[in-house]
């Protein structure tokens, strides 16, 4: 590895794999040689990969047993099809009988692959589930999210739906993309082509500041790392929360009390100055680190609400 | 799209290599607009490179003919199978791209 690291955002899966776990701990599974590519893409006459544009397999991490699936954000956009989303799904069932430390999720997808339509929305829903029911037998799941198609659409849900998220602000979160907003809404609503814009408010550090990512850290596949073995090693941060009813109805609440307070924000920067940051027009200059210990101070003036 | 199966005479690869082909394929490159993958395997005769090409560039099989024989031509892969999905990659990236699957597949263990 050189000194300036490996930029997650402009690796491919397979790199960010190699890079992410353990030294030559990664076994891959479904892999390459075993062509299990889209038939529905062969149906069309669009081009397939052998992966299926996902890289799913077994490796450590820190030492610590981990399932882990990365989807390739340059093939059809990291969309999710029949093939590609069965190899997570059964990931994550593999999950519920292995019980490994975690099942790490590096999302890169614009959604649902479209060629493939009900069979990729299937495909989503299975995950969901999947991923549900491996958080309820105790097997935390972490999103990474710093690819250049961010997590939107279906992936998006499956992203929230994770025990945490760790984003860098290159990774983008949401559920719409910034031009389907645009194409439905207007210009006026969401400008698309204004990218600097576009990632204040659907990226890293926007996602990181309303609690929606628990970890925001620089666009470096060993910061993903050190981010993730820091996870690992407090089981508390990844705990599989069961607060039953009342936990659902103080989040809706949450979301209500957030709903109001930043209801006339257009911008991300709106939402920083009112969370009370010292320089909000400054905040997409800040490294990882900078950036943490703004949230903090800004989250200890306001008594803990970010 | 368009499908070829190609075999092309070439210098037989190392014992260690043909042995590491069976044990393992590699893979390499993405399927992305002007990219391409490729997937090293074992073959049969180690004479000669088998190559398989599935490209969405319909038409240019004289210049894939072409860059493949180079290829085989300048590397000990006579007793291995190349697998390709092609985006339209320029003869070029194909090139590059062939190299690098090469030197992956020698230096992966």
């Amino acid at each position: 590895m050189t000194a300036r690291g490996i930029s997650y955002y402009e690796a491919t899966a397979r790199t960010r794999v190699a890079a992410l776990v353990d030294a030559g701990s990664f076994t891959e599974f479904c892999g390459a040689a075993e062509r299990l590519t889209s038939p529905h893409l062969a149906a069309l006459g669009a081009p397939v990969a052998f992966d299926d544009g996902v890289v799913a397999g077994s490796a450590t991490l820190g030492r610590r047993p981990v399932l882990l699936a990365a989807q390739e954000g340059k093939f059809n956009g990291g969309a999710v099809g029949e093939v590609h989303g069965a190899k997570i799904r059964g990931l994550l069932d593999r999950a519920c009988v292995e019980r490994p430390a975690a099942v790490l999720l590096l999302v890169d997808s614009g959604g649902v692959r479209l060629h493939e339509a009900n069979a990729g929305l299937i495909a989503i829903s299975e995950i969901m589930r999947a991923l549900l029911a491996a958080r309820a037998a105790g097997v935390p799941v972490i999103a990474l999210v710093g690819g250049s198609c961010g997590a939107f659409g279906g992936m998006g849900i499956v992203t929230r739906l994770c025990s945490a998220v760790v984003m860098s602000e290159e990774g983008r979160l949401s559920l719409s993309g910034p031009e389907v907003i645009e194409t439905v809404k207007g210009v006026e609503e969401f400008d698309s082509r204004d990218r600097a814009l576009v990632w204040r408010v659907t990226g890293g550090k926007l996602r990181r500041a309303l609690g929606e990512a628990q970890l925001l850290v620089n666009d470096d596949v060993a910061a993903f790392r050190e981010g993730v073995i820091g996870l690992l090693a407090s089981p508390a941060a990844v705990a599989a929360e069961d607060g039953g009813l009342a936990q659902l109805r103080a989040e809706h609440a949450a979301l209500a009390d957030r709903a109001t307070r930043f209801a006339t924000a257009r911008d991300g920067r709106e939402i920083w100055r009112a969370q009370g940051f010292a320089a909000p027009e400054r905040v997409p200059m800040l490294a990882a680190d900078e950036f943490n210990r703004a949230l903090a101070e800004a989250v200890g003036a306001n008594g803990g609400a970010a | 799209m368009e499908h070829m199966s190609l075999s092309f005479p070439a210098p037989t690869a190392s014992g260690d290599d043909a042995s590491k082909a069976r044990a393992a394929a590699v893979i390499c490159g993405v399927v992305a607009s002007g990219n391409l993958e490729v997937l090293v395997e074992a073959g049969d005769d180690p004479a000669f490179c088998d190559i398989v090409v599935n490209t969405s560039a319909e038409g240019f099989g004289d210049i894939w003919r072409a860059v493949l024989r180079d290829f085989a031509a300048r590397h000990a892969v006579g007793g291995l199978t190349l697998s390709i999905n092609d985006v339209g990659a320029t003869p070029a990236v194909v090139s590059l791209r062939l190299d690098q699957a090469f030197e992956s597949f020698r230096s992966a263990s």
